[in-house]
């Protein structure tokens, strides 16, 4: 046999993409059935009959609400605040060969490198430290910190893939760095910077590990599920909540890729 | 001041011509060559004195003197990394001189940003804004200026005339050719009436064909607005054929300055006889029997002809039909050299030894320079 | 000096307009003009967060893993010792320090044979649609919720879950059960097993491994593999001799993830997976109840340290360009 297949792709291969592709996706199909499960005292399969009662008792729900509220708030705040720091990284990291260019890129990219419980205790001790209380502002220093290294990336992507010269081009013709800034900088950076910001927010949103750290009593809807994971007490409505979570990922996943499909990818090392 | 830019001629025959404009005598400074097509006014549009830019120990412009006449088209030659397009950039104002000042219209131009200098440039790669259609981009220098929208596009629109791309306005410039998006690239920059239009290797992504077209366009263009035209190739034939006057660059220093005809049939050394016309270069030792000289000198390989019955036995080492001509390259004694001879006269075949001979006045005595 | 109107500034005379006028003008004359001040503003908020935020916190943490605690008061001693990194050998230490690297090279090894043929299929069969398809197939789940990822492997390894229910209709049950009866790897049921844990793993971390190996064969040339071929090379030798020393790049950057992700994981072998614990759940339980900060500092040094070597070992084998 010889290596035939610069066409077509050898069965095997073919399955074992296939079902690589379902053991990523099934599970998470999964959770959107057992949204609309009538059973409610254990994870029972398949489901003995579907209802739509458990969304309502969701939606009425007052904690889910706040939880959902706090992860709102915290995930807008924290993508904010990486979107300028790390289009500002981006743009210094880029446009110019500065000694200690590679550090800058190493500090950024090291919060998320490093496991996530580093972080978290670490801030968690420094806050004891500097006698810090908690409260969301605790929550959005630690999220800031890891969702700066998402919006420099997608960033960074796209000050290399837009030309040098466009910014020599606009300064040539009378703008000066703010016009160049509004008038072409902005417009070529917007959309990756809009996908940044985006994947930024859904890894805020989901973020747990750190958050148990930096939260004190107050829950985002990760740690409701959390709490829920390790001792079950209302298993529906958790059902419910795992798939609204979903949900909510998925839209600004897709935005991203939208925004960024021709040329640069989304940077998957992003996260 | 005025000295330093004289410095620049000094070795060059002065010429004097009869028809430029403005004989205003404070204005006065003569100049060298290329003042066979037109006339120019007195006023210098560039001028260097004793520039530099160095990036740490590179010496991208070392000391150069240079002074460039309003409406001339003038065309900085060299290989890559000679300097050339670091000499645009700190006209352009991208670049700042590490040493000596640089003049645009005798105004010092040091703490002049980009922006603010009456100068517009040509991008190499055209710099298109890819997020604004033809228009926008054309009239982009002129709403930063403030201008009205429809102002601004009957400006833009007359622009996109001026460079036979009418009706374009609303295309995008991905949607456009690379002749097209040069055009456009040109049109931005003229919009602006600018005093000095610096064109960076604008016609060096175009194919042939369309490279030659629009060497006459520019060379059109330009006579028909009078602006200033500074040049930037590394295609000898390009800077040749369009420009009045032609500085050779090497190493960050200027090799040469004079017209075409001066670079091509005097070059003063080594270098532009190599990288110009690809001129053979004759040993001091040979050159010395012949002129009674010890000078390095250059000829033309089409200036010499083979197969006289007297002249200097050569050996034929090879040959390449190159369509019009054909290219025998000969040892002569322990040099190699090229002569050019018509693709009609037959090729003698290699190893045989033939007469060459060439006229006395094609021989040009370079110096001492090697 | 009256500033003319801006259309009159292009007439012919002037050679060097005049300045814009406002702070704008004249702040961005004054970067042209000293540009590391423009490079010192952009960089100086990210720094500042990043350097006291980020690496403060870190060095805070770090300093108190060379402090000690009382072992009769519980009160962390400020004085500088190494007791506490001597701690770590203890047995019951090493041991979750054991456990947890065996996982993480189990799981990197697994994640890479699963993802191999995905990110291959998808670098070089998958054309036009179906590989954006493709993109998205990985995107989707590498950047949905970390938790709910785990929540459906509750679901799914639950006693009265999906698993054991397709064993029981495929008659397979007595597979399973022999499975669980494995020492080590089995357990009471497959939720609380490591064979869980490890599942749960791969899952979560499977999509970092297959991007970075996917752009790895993305830049093999499919000319190497049909010169291959030509030269009388079998599907698997080109596999051997071509392929695979061109993807490893991919691969090791693959497993920086799943290696350094593993190691640092606390909430997935504590929901999925026996009870003993790992580097995380360590870190978290000497941090919380033990209040031992102190040793939890030092536990966090591990990983640390670990992927130190590791990411020194990969940027030798070229991994960070496929990244």
């Amino acid at each position: 046999m010889r290596s035939d297949g610069k066409t077509r792709a050898p069965f095997t291969l073919k399955a074992a993409a296939g079902l690589g592709l379902a053991f990523m996706h099934l599970p998470i199909a999964l959770i959107f059935v057992y949204a609309f499960t009538t059973e409610d005292k254990s994870y029972q399969w398949p489901p003995p009959g579907f209802t739509l009662k458990w969304l309502e008792v969701t939606w009425n729900r007052p904690d889910v609400w706040d939880a959902l509220k706090l992860s709102l708030q915290t995930a807008t705040i924290s993508t904010l605040i990486a979107m300028v720091l790390g289009t500002l990284c981006a743009a210094a990291v880029s446009r110019t060969k500065f000694f200690g260019r590679e550090t800058i890129s190493l500090l950024v990219i090291l919060p998320i490198a490093l496991p996530g419980i580093i972080t978290g205790i670490a801030l968690r001790s420094a806050f004891s430290i500097a006698d810090i209380p908690f409260s969301i502002w605790t929550i959005i220093l630690g999220h800031a910190t890891f969702c700066v290294v998402v919006v420099y990336n997608n960033a960074v992507a796209r000050f290399r893939r837009t030309s040098g010269s466009l910014v020599e081009a606009s300064m040539d013709l009378g703008a000066n760095s703010f016009q160049t800034f509004r008038h072409v900088i902005l417009p070529n950076i917007g959309t990756a910077l809009l996908a940044g910001g985006m994947l930024a927010f859904a890894l805020s949103f989901d973020e747990v590990i750190v958050t148990t750290f930096t939260a004190g009593q107050q829950s985002t809807l990760p740690i409701w599920m959390l709490e829920e994971l390790v001792r079950p007490r209302q298993r529906p409505v958790t059902n419910v909540v795992a798939m609204v979570v979903v949900l909510v990922t998925i839209l600004p996943i897709l935005a991203a890729y939208y925004l960024t499909r021709d040329g640069d990818q989304v940077a998957g090392s992003g996260k | 001041m005025k000295q330093a830019i004289l410095i620049t001629s000094h070795h060059h025959p002065f010429k004097t011509s009869a028809t430029r404009h403005f004989p205003c005598i404070s204005e006065v400074r003569p100049y060298a060559g290329g003042l066979q097509t037109t006339g120019f006014s007195m006023t210098t549009a560039v001028s260097f004195s004793k520039v530099s830019r160095h990036f740490g120990t590179v010496r991208a412009v070392d000391d150069v003197d240079l002074s460039i006449a309003e409406g001339e088209f003038f065309a900085m030659l060299g290989p890559s990394g000679s300097g050339k397009t670091t000499c645009l950039r700190l006209i352009a104002g991208f670049e700042q001189p590490t040493a000596g000042h640089i003049e645009i219209f005798g105004t010092k131009v040091e703490n002049v940003p980009p922006y603010r200098r009456n100068v517009n440039t040509v991008f190499q790669d055209y710099a298109l804004f890819p997020h604004m259609n033809i228009i926008d981009n054309v009239a982009y220098g002129l709403m930063i200026q403030g201008m009205g929208k429809t102002e601004r596009h009957a400006a833009a629109n007359e622009a996109l005339e001026l460079v036979a791309l009418p009706g374009y306005g609303d295309r995008r410039p991905g949607q456009l050719s690379g002749g097209q998006r040069q055009r456009v690239a040109l049109a931005r920059a003229l919009v602006n009436k600018p005093k000095v239009l610096l064109l960076d290797e604008p016609l060096g992504a175009l194919d042939l064909k369309l490279r030659e077209q629009m060497q006459e366009e520019l060379k059109t263009l330009q006579r028909k607005l009078g602006i200033t035209f500074v040049f930037v190739t590394h295609d000898q034939g390009e800077a040749l054929s369009m420009a009045d006057r032609v500085a050779v660059f090497n190493d960050g220093k200027i090799q040469q300055i004079g017209s075409p005809q001066d670079i091509y049939q005097r070059p003063q050394s080594r270098f532009v006889a190599d990288f110009v016309g690809s001129s053979n270069v004759l040993e001091p030792a040979f050159v010395k029997q012949l002129t009674g000289t010890e000078s390095y000198a250059s000829l033309r390989p089409e200036a010499i002809r083979i197969g006289q019955p007297d002249g200097h036995s050569a050996t034929v080492i090879g040959s390449s039909y190159l369509g019009g001509t054909t290219r025998v390259g000969l040892a002569l004694g322990d040099m190699r050299i090229n002569a050019l001879i018509p693709a009609d006269q037959a090729v003698p075949e290699n190893g045989t030894t033939v007469q060459i001979n060439w006229q006395a006045d094609e021989l040009h005595l370079m110096g001492g320079k090697p | 000096m009256t500033v003319p109107s801006p259309v009159n500034a292009t007439n012919q005379s002037s050679a060097v307009l005049p300045g814009q006028g406002g702070w704008t003008g004249s702040l961005s004359d004054k970067f042209w003009r000293n540009p590391k001040l423009l490079l010192i503003l952009m960089l100086t908020p990210p720094a500042l967060w990043l350097g006291i935020i980020y690496l403060g916190s870190l060095f805070a943490l770090l300093a108190q893993s060379f402090f000690s605690i009382d072992e009769f008061s519980g009160m962390v001693q400020y004085e500088l010792t190494l007791k506490t990194y001597g701690e770590l050998f203890r047995p019951a230490n090493l041991d979750i320090i054991i456990r947890t690297v065996s996982m993480a090279a189990i799981v990197t090894v697994g994640a890479a044979c699963v993802a191999f043929p995905i990110a291959y299929f998808a670098a070089r069969y998958a054309r036009g649609k179906w590989k954006a398809l493709f993109y998205i197939g990985v995107m989707l789940p590498l950047w949905s919720s970390y938790l709910v990822k785990i929540y459906a492997w509750k679901l799914i390894l639950a006693k009265e879950g999906i698993l054991n229910w397709i064993f029981a209709k495929l008659h397979l049950t007595w597979l399973l059960e022999a499975w669980l009866a494995i020492p080590i790897i089995g357990g009471y049921s497959l939720s609380v097993s490591y064979t869980g844990t490890f599942l749960v793993f791969l899952y979560v971390w499977l999509p970092f491994m297959v991007l970075p190996v996917q752009a790895a064969l993305e830049r093999v040339p499919g000319s190497y593999l049909e010169a291959s071929g030509d030269l009388g090379a079998t599907p698997s030798q080109t596999f051997r001799h071509v392929i695979f020393p061109l993807a490893l790049p991919g691969i090791v950057a693959g497993s920086i993830f799943t290696f350094s992700l593993t190691l640092g994981d606390y909430i997935i072998p504590q929901i999925i997976g026996s009870s003993r614990l790992f580097i995380g759940q360590a870190v978290y339980a000497q941090q919380g109840t033990a209040g031992n900060i102190p040793l939890a500092a030092a536990f966090t040094v591990v990983p640390i340290v670990i992927m130190g070597f590791y990411l020194w070992g990969a940027k030798r084998m070229g991994a960070f360009d496929a990244i």
